[in-house]
């Protein structure tokens, strides 16, 4: 498959009265046609930054992209004007955010909403757009399509209103969507159904897709190259099979044994890191995970470990990749 | 309808191991909110049944689970319980006495021995207090340690106990992490030496590595003095780690109660059966191979239920009766309750 989105070294920072946090420091992956990848990490990791700046939504003051490239299907977005990035927001690239009550206006019906975007994008008449839309809710499993047109976002539930966002995002038929934490805000039954649409969808229509979450259930079930986040970095990557059965970086390890699992008998105490994530003004040359880290040596000190292969399909930034295993048992 | 009593599970990782003796019992709970129209004069028009006749027992040393989705009453369960609501029938037992029968006087001295963590640790702390007024403010009002300087010195020893610095005492919450936050919940908790803490989500709103410090915690506390928690939450994971027996709630109803293995290995309800398949496991492999059935319809408003079994109409069992007859939460294995006529 070829590639679709190359992110390389991107760099996003916060100008802020508690100094320059680096958000974003150094982040490189890319996504090919039709796949999923996940980007994994905790609150504060720099993951909805990165999917931000991909569609340059980061507000200034007090953020900047302040380095790297993002190249999007043959453009280098970093380098396009407003109107060119205007073009492909909503369009080649639709957006899922994770609170389906603040992503749709309060005071604009459902139709409306869905409307805009096609004709902010294509000539399309009044009523042309009106039947997409309708098309569009069918495709989402929205029952009654043409009555929801004139219904306004309270009417609905959240799994409704995610619905109506995902109708949204696929409606001038874009080559990626990034979503942000899609999920987070639903029930478990309504998850499930969002999740198998979202995959059914993506798959039907070729759709490449970014999923933002702190879930590892929903990585394990959807995605099929995952990266993993920390301090503004990726510190892993690799297949969802990978990261789940041959983990390299002690904090990927970590996560893994913080998660209790559902379908098996209690095995032992949970095993979490200790500590709380850094602040992200504070940081220094080192690794960012070595105060939590058990395995640290003075090299974790001196300077940031590259992100380097281990295999074809994975890679790693530590550097006690290689004693990781020796040492964990 | 009688309230099932529970065989609690017991193997080597659970210390602090149930006894047989029942400390809370709750017979055939009912809360109904008026929903009214109108400013001046206010008519009913409805009413939400937000818990609609609910029966079990925890024992001392026992976790019981409460879980459902949104809605499904097991906050206000909990709420009915520590009598921040009014009850609107039924009786809530604490060693034999009826909660809901005693004027605020007498319950002062229950309000002591029942805590509760609630979810959000950035509302549940007061901003302008500091650390060390929040957790002294409970000994205070109650009167028990009148004297500062060992007040003061119990909060420090209950911010170690807490896995907290002893100079937190002197700063406000904003300048503290979710984690921490939490963790100070936690010590207000414990600051009146209760029996039963009924955590409220208390883990939710945490990242993975900090939930699995607070999760460590809270057993580590159970373990150490004993306490019977109420855990309400919908994550389903966590809730197996750290229960003895589950309970599972959908729309006011509580549609099966089991042991802990029990009820994920055999769950019988297929609301259950509909939840346990819908969560995601961190296994590619496994995830791959699963059947990924997933439940039609959402969850209907609790103020018109529907009649009969209120999960007839997203049930895949459902027979003509069951939108007729509400089924009996009945035992069809020992300890195992099960609200349904077609398993």
């Amino acid at each position: 498959m070829a590639t679709l989105l190359e992110i390389d070294n991107l760099q996003t920072h916060f100008f802020t009265s508690a100094g320059v946090v680096k958000a974003v420091d150094g982040v490189s992956y890319t996504v090919d046609e039709g796949e999923t990848v996940a980007v994994v990490g905790e609150s504060g990791c720099g993951k909805s930054v990165t999917a931000m700046s991909i569609l340059r939504l980061i507000p200034w003051p007090p953020g900047r992209i302040v380095g790297g490239a993002i190249h999007f299907d043959g453009q280098d977005i970093l380098k396009l004007d407003e109107q060119g990035i205007r073009d492909i927001r909503g369009k080649d690239i639709g957006m899922i955010f994770q609170e389906p009550m603040t992503s749709l206006n309060p005071v604009l019906t459902i139709g409306l909403q869905l409307t805009e975007t096609l004709k902010a994008h294509t000539d399309i008449s009044d009523a042309d757009a009106n039947a997409r839309a309708i098309e569009l809710l069918g495709m989402v499993g929205i029952s009654e399509p043409e009555r929801r047109l004139g219904q306004y976002p309270h009417h609905l539930s959240g799994g409704m209103r995610q619905r109506v966002v995902i109708a949204m995002a696929l409606s001038c038929d874009p080559k990626l969507i990034i979503a942000d934490e899609p999920t987070t805000a639903l029930d478990v039954t309504i998850q499930a159904q969002i999740l198998e649409l979202m995959k059914d969808l993506t798959k039907r229509l070729g759709v490449a897709m970014i999923v933002i979450t702190h879930n590892l259930g929903v990585v394990a079930r959807y995605a099929d190259r995952v990266n993993v986040m920390y301090a503004g970095r990726i510190i892993e990557s690799g297949s969802a099979r990978d990261i789940y059965y041959n983990p390299k970086h002690p904090y990927t390890l970590a996560l893994l044994k913080s998660v209790p699992r559902m379908d098996q008998v209690r095995q032992a105490k949970l095993d979490p890191v200790d500590g709380q994530p850094p602040d992200l003004a504070m940081l220094d040359g080192g690794c960012a995970f070595r105060p939590r880290c058990r395995f640290a040596t003075d090299q974790c000190a001196r300077a940031y470990p590259p992100l380097e292969p281990v295999s074809d399909s994975q890679s790693v930034s530590c550097w006690e990749r290689d004693n990781l295993e020796e040492k964990a048992s | 309808m009688t309230a099932p009593d529970g065989a609690v599970r017991d193997d080597a990782q659970f210390r602090g191991k149930p006894t047989d003796q029942v400390l809370v019992e709750v017979k055939d709970l009912k809360m109904f909110f008026p929903v009214t129209e109108g400013v001046f004069i206010q008519t009913e028009v409805a009413t939400v049944k937000a818990v609609n006749g609910v029966s079990f027992q925890i024992k001392k040393g026992e976790t019981l689970g409460l879980v459902g989705e949104s809605g499904c009453g097991k906050t206000t369960t909990g709420r009915c319980i520590l009598q921040l609501e009014k009850a609107t029938s039924g009786e809530i037992n604490y060693q034999g006495t009826d909660l809901t029968r005693l004027d605020s006087q007498e319950l002062i001295e229950f309000r002591k021995k029942i805590q509760i963590i609630f979810q959000d640790p950035f509302s549940s702390l007061n901003p302008r207090m500091t650390i060390g007024e929040i957790i002294s403010e409970p000994m205070k009002v109650h009167g028990i340690i009148p004297d500062a300087t060992e007040r003061r010195a119990r909060v420090l020893e209950l911010l170690t106990k807490c896995g907290l610095k002893t100079n937190f005492a002197e700063r406000y919450p904003h300048e503290m992490s979710g984690g921490q936050r939490q963790r100070v919940g936690i010590a207000r908790a414990l600051a009146l030496n209760p029996e039963f803490i009924i955590c409220d989500e208390a883990v939710s709103a945490l990242d993975v590595s900090i939930q699995a410090q607070v999760i460590n915690l809270l057993e580590d506390l159970r373990d150490e003095f004993g306490l019977t928690y109420l855990f309400i939450s919908h994550d389903l994971s966590v809730v197996r780690h750290i229960c003895h027996r589950v309970a599972v709630m959908y729309l006011g109803n509580m549609v099966e109660l089991a042991d802990c293995d029990e009820l994920y290995d055999n769950p019988m309800h297929p609301y259950t059966r509909a939840l346990l398949e819908a969560v995601p496991i961190p296994d590619p492999d496994l995830e791959h191979d699963r059947a990924h059935k997933v439940v039609k319809g959402e969850i209907p408003s609790p103020m018109n239920p529907p009649g009969g079994c209120v999960f007839h109409p997203r049930c895949e069992l459902a027979v003509a009766n069951c939108s007729k007859n509400v089924p009996e939460f009945r035992e069809v294995r020992p300890g195992h309750w099960v609200a349904c006529t077609e398993v």
